[in-house]
């Protein structure tokens, strides 16, 4: 677009104002910065075009990163919420995952409202065409009315927007999400500015009429009776309300059959979409094709608000023709006369290789252009969000000229996503998973501000009120932890009593009480009545006394892996360092690394491509 | 620390210095032809133009003097040992033609190879993988034909195969966890459970049984440090001689060491002895008691196999008797002298030190076989199985330790029924363990300390 005249002069500007484009803008604002952020259509901020909730397995735990670090995302769900579950208590301390559903219009609303009202904050309509950048650094944007944002840095987080089609049967459209507009010129700047750009494709299921849905069919999902806040800053009290149901039912032959004979039906294996789908979140189709043994798919019946009529049917996403589409939803028990209210969809659009950035977030060939979210090749609004908090985060730092925020893997799962998405080859969109965090024992979601709200208080994200509160928190689960663990317990016949009451076996000689806390069919709550001086604690301090006791063992050797990778991402790699100087690369290897770039030994021996054998080379040049 | 810079061209003598009948001069580099073909004169032949993994016949020639008749092997990369151009020169025999023709080649460009620095290139360039270059070493260190099977195994790679199979399977076994973690909808925790106890269950056991070898293996290939003691003319040193006589004998010096500080290796039953300070024995037959008894004590103190030889043709004396205390762990009792009259009492030897004695005659050469028998009963449980592979090194005994107690964290785990979670990170930490044997795992210093242990020219 010709730039008609210079319409403002910011420090920074973010380009979409979804999951990642609030985080950004939000986090940039806060850190002082003037800041604006640019949406296509205002009613679309914060909006969730795909599924009705937020967290989740691995997912919940970044949504819990985020709020220690001081982001949004959880404070937003918390007030927006209408059913909360802790899913997989069963599988161990590390994988507990909060799910709640949002009400979607709420959800968007006040996010809207928090960004409206952030100091510093400019919430502005309008498509940015061009981004301007002279000698390498970024200058400036200008959106379609000819108007230049002359600013120092940049957040790209355009989402699903660019060069969008959406596609089911042999029906195109060229918009982006739920016929929103998509934006096209944006895509052709950054290829002038060398980006290189890939597509991607992910879809949505069908959106049904609540009034023609039989539950009686279904096994209703209650929400927890005590619920987990996503913030740190909430307590259940605080945001406790009635809650909703969602419901679960089952595909089957029949299901499967209409969906087979109407494969050469689907965009997706007739060759007219693209891009690579996710393999973790696959439509219905792709599921009944690559499960062929298996008999049935769970599916899920989520409402979409309180005000709507609207229900989200997970699990069957599709892109096949809509008169397919209607009748395998109808061969679903309860589903027998569902009427839709929006069809299923698959979406195409431009995404980055994302090695081409730092760990920062920043484009390593253009300085003040930082990216976040799906544009990066991922999938997940929470995935966004904490990219959009870190890029946020770092185009201030950039701008301020201060150190900026690099999340290793043994702190946070943002820490992860962030290395896997710059580091590891992806051929389609990366999604969360709790299998990829290495350390995760440590990495659990109820210590995230434990590891994280210093330093989201370091980067003046965390209020001085919260921060006082976290410190007393802290304090007291050391100082309780220090005390149970000078206690002893006595085999009275009291307390054989109370072993055998719990199924535990009795004492035959005095033992720690951290022990019998370690005993899998016990836990500090339940051993209270043994315990006669224990103070009055918050129950998120008792829980973190109970698991830092219970799991010792294993948290150690954790630590003491740890430790091992640590020593690894210590060796560093010199910014300057010519490969080709390092002798027995093998060549996948030496083209690799002199793409990416890593920072250290640890990120480079996780590139796909290079071998120990490689590694073992860089490492004797290094040392040599 | 070991540099590495694979630019430069290595040169070393490739054989043992000694008195053998050829010896070989190794270049490796890019420039390896280059510099041989500048001190080689060939009848007609121009080392540059030769095809690779080819003879040719000539003289070494440095500074206008012929200094050795040779035969020259040119081998190309990257199908060479270190994947890089190498030159082989042949030379005749004795220390003095092989030195000079390495000199020669020095003088012309080539860097004198550090200790290992030719397998440390080829493991770098991706010729063999670390549990193979561990392999050459113990091949070159062996003592015993035995020794070398059990290396010549490893180098073949059956080491590496089948901590390869033992890691893909811990790593099927997590992915199982993974899945079940992963997908709060998966609902098979039991049946996932009991293949982890399996699984892991069957892997403890091949590592034990392995580590359990690394101790075979160890025997085989560094032996066993043998103490023979006894008081002076017991006839220690004619049994010592009678072991050495034999054509089994194997005799090495340690350079370095003076001539009274000798350890010289016998090979029973293909377990190399390391017996310290042979000289030592042999000068306590004329010493005075006293000083022997000391010897005595001060080389058993040291030995993981005691030898105690009793003069059978004398009854027992006190000092004997002292010695009796020195046999803790593996020891023997051996009464010499079977060829005159017996005036020991055997089953009061017995009594005493709790071991039936072997009776010999090491001047007649008597009896040797049952103390081969014996002790190879006290070190090994059986013979070498062709196909079994040993570790033979602590690097691997250590790793294979760290898995054992990595997968016993497991079951415990699941025999303390707690979160299947808790399983993943040692399921992991096994695999790192094990990856560390065939350098599949990530550490930083490992491979310069396995390749400074290298003798040179290797």
């Amino acid at each position: 677009m010709e730039r008609i005249y210079t319409a403002d002069t910011v420090d920074v500007v973010v380009i979409g104002a979804g999951h990642a484009g609030c985080e950004a803008a939000l986090a940039s604002a806060r850190m002082g910065l003037n800041t604006i952020l640019f949406a296509i259509n205002l009613d679309s901020v914060a909006m969730m075009p795909c599924n009705p909730n937020v967290g989740g397995s691995s997912k919940g735990h970044l949504v819990r990163e985020i709020d220690a670090l001081g982001g949004e995302m959880g404070k937003n769900i918390d007030k927006t919420y209408i059913q909360s579950r802790m899913l997989n208590t069963g599988k161990g301390p590390a994988v507990y995952s909060l799910r709640a559903q949002a009400d979607k219009a709420k959800y968007h609303t006040e996010m809207k409202k928090t960004v409206e009202n952030t100091e510093n904050l400019l919430l502005r309509q309008g498509e940015v065409t061009d981004i301007v950048a002279e000698e390498g650094a970024v200058k400036g944007v200008i959106t379609e009315s000819g108007a230049f944002y002359e600013c120092k840095a940049v957040v790209i987080c355009t989402g699903t927007y660019l060069k969008a089609r959406c596609l089911y049967g042999s029906t195109i459209t060229e918009s982006g999400p739920n016929g929103l507009r998509r934006s096209v010129a944006l895509s052709e700047s950054l290829k002038s500015l060398g980006v290189k750009l890939k597509r991607y494709k992910t879809g949505t299921p069908a959106r049904v009429d609540k009034r023609t849905v039989d539950f009686s069919k279904m096994k209703e999902q209650r929400g927890d009776e005590n619920i987990v806040p996503f913030s740190f800053e909430n307590s259940a009290e605080d945001i406790a309300r009635e809650q909703v149901s969602c419901y679960l039912t089952y595909t089957n032959e029949k299901t499967h059959d209409i969906i087979r004979k109407n494969l050469d039906r689907s965009p997706l294996y007739s060759g007219v979409i693209e891009g690579t789908g996710p393999r973790y979140c696959p439509s219905i189709e792709d599921k009944v094709v690559r499960f062929a043994d298996k008999d049935r798919h769970q599916i899920f019946i989520e409402p979409e608000g309180e005000d709507t009529n609207e229900l989200y049917v997970q699990g069957m996403s599709s892109s096949l023709p809509e008169d397919v589409q209607v009748a395998m939803y109808r061969t679903l028990p309860g589903l027998e006369n569902v009427r839709f209210m929006r069809t299923a969809y698959a979406i195409e659009y431009d995404c980055i290789e994302a090695n081409s950035l730092k760990l920062t977030l920043e484009f390593k060939d253009i300085k003040g252009l930082f990216s976040a979210g799906q544009f990066n090749g991922t999938s997940g609004y929470e995935e966004a969000a904490a990219q959009g908090l870190i890029g946020g985060i770092n185009a201030a730092c950039y701008v301020k000229g201060i150190e900026p925020l690099i999340l290793d893997r043994s702190q946070g799962y943002i820490g992860v996503l962030i290395d896997d998405v710059v580091t590891k080859e992806s051929k389609e969109p990366y999604r969360m998973m709790t299998s990829r965090a290495e350390y995760r024992l440590l990495l659990r979601q109820d210590n995230a501000d434990l590891r994280l709200t210093d330093i989201g208080y370091k980067y003046g994200l965390i209020s001085e009120e919260r921060y006082a509160a976290f410190q007393e928190k802290r304090e007291n689960i050391e100082k309780e932890i220090k005390r149970v663990k000078k206690i002893n317990i006595a085999p009275t016949e009291e307390v054989n009593a109370f072993l055998e009451k719990a199924s535990s076996s009795p004492l035959e000689t005095g033992i720690k009480l951290t022990d019998l806390i370690k005993r899998p069919e016990l836990d500090y709550e339940l051993l209270a009545p043994l315990d006669k001086d224990r103070p009055s604690l918050s129950q998120s301090v008792r829980e973190q006394v109970n698991i830092q006791i219970k799991y010792e063992g294993y948290i150690q050797r954790q630590q003491k892996q740890v430790e091992h990778f640590k020593n690894i991402e210590g060796r560093l790699i010199p910014e300057d360092i010519n490969y080709d100087d390092v002798m027995g690369l093998r060549i996948e290897a030496r083209q690799k690394l002199k793409a990416l770039r890593p920072v250290n030994i640890g990120q480079a021996s996780r590139i796909s491509g290079v071998s120990p054998a490689d590694i073992n080379m860089l490492l004797c040049f290094l040392n040599g | 620390m070991l540099k590495v810079d694979l630019q430069d061209t290595i040169a070393a003598i490739s054989t043992s210095v000694g008195n053998g009948g050829i010896g070989i001069v190794r270049v490796s580099g890019d420039d390896a032809v280059e510099i041989c073909a500048s001190v080689f004169e060939g009848k007609n032949k121009n080392l540059k133009d030769m095809k690779s993994h080819t003879l040719a016949y000539g003289n070494i020639v440095s500074e206008g003097r012929v200094i050795d008749e040779v035969l020259v092997s040119v081998m190309k990369a990257p199908n060479t040992y270190t994947r890089q151009d190498i030159v082989e020169i042949n030379t005749h025999g004795g220390y003095t033609a092989v030195k000079d023709v390495l000199e020669a080649v020095i003088k012309k460009g080539a860097r004198l190879a550090e200790a290992g620095e030719f397998t440390k290139r080829a493991f770098l360039n991706g010729r063999i993988d670390l549990s193979k270059a561990e392999a050459v070493m113990d091949v070159i260190n062996a003592k015993t034909s035995e020794g070398k099977d059990i290396a010549i195994k490893k180098l073949k790679g059956g080491l590496y195969d089948k901590i390869e199979a033992m890691r893909q399977k811990l790593l099927t076994l997590t992915a199982d966890v993974e899945v079940s973690v992963d997908y709060p909808e998966h609902d098979e925790t039991e049946l996932v459970l009991e293949n982890v106890k399996k699984g892991c269950e069957e892997t403890l056991k091949s590592c034990l049984s392995l580590i359990e070898s690394a101790d075979i293996g160890k025997i085989y290939t560094a032996g066993i440090d043998t103490a023979i003691i006894g008081k002076p003319n017991v006839g220690k040193s004619s049994l010592l001689n009678a072991l050495l006589k034999s054509e089994r004998a194997i005799v090495t010096d340690i350079p370095g060491t003076t001539r009274d500080m000798l350890t010289e290796h016998i090979n029973i039953g293909g377990i190399p002895l390391n017996i310290a300070d042979t000289a030592g024995i042999r000068d306590t037959e004329d010493k005075i008691e006293k000083i022997g008894v000391e010897k005595s004590i001060e080389a058993a103190e040291k030995a993981d196999l005691k030898i105690l030889v009793l003069d059978g043709s004398k009854p027992l004396e006190e000092s004997d008797r002292e010695l009796f205390a020195l046999l803790k762990g593996a020891s023997l009792v051996i009464v010499n002298k079977a060829d005159m009259e017996r005036k020991i009492d055997l089953k009061y030897i017995e009594d005493l030190t709790g071991q039936q004695p072997i009776v010999i005659s090491a001047k007649e050469n008597m009896g040797m076989e049952n103390m081969e028998k014996r002790i190879k009963e006290m070190f090994l449980k059986g013979d070498i199985k062709e196909n079994d592979v040993y570790i033979s090194n602590e690097r691997n005994k250590a790793s294979l330790i760290g898995a054992k107690n990595s997968l016993e964290n497991v079951l415990s785990t699941i025999e303390n029924n707690m979160p299947e979670d808790l399983l993943t990170m040692d399921l992991l930490q096994a695999y790192e363990y094990l990856g560390q044997i065939t350098g599949q795992s990530l550490e930083d210093d490992v491979v310069d300390n396995i390749f400074s242990r290298f003798c040179l020219g290797k």
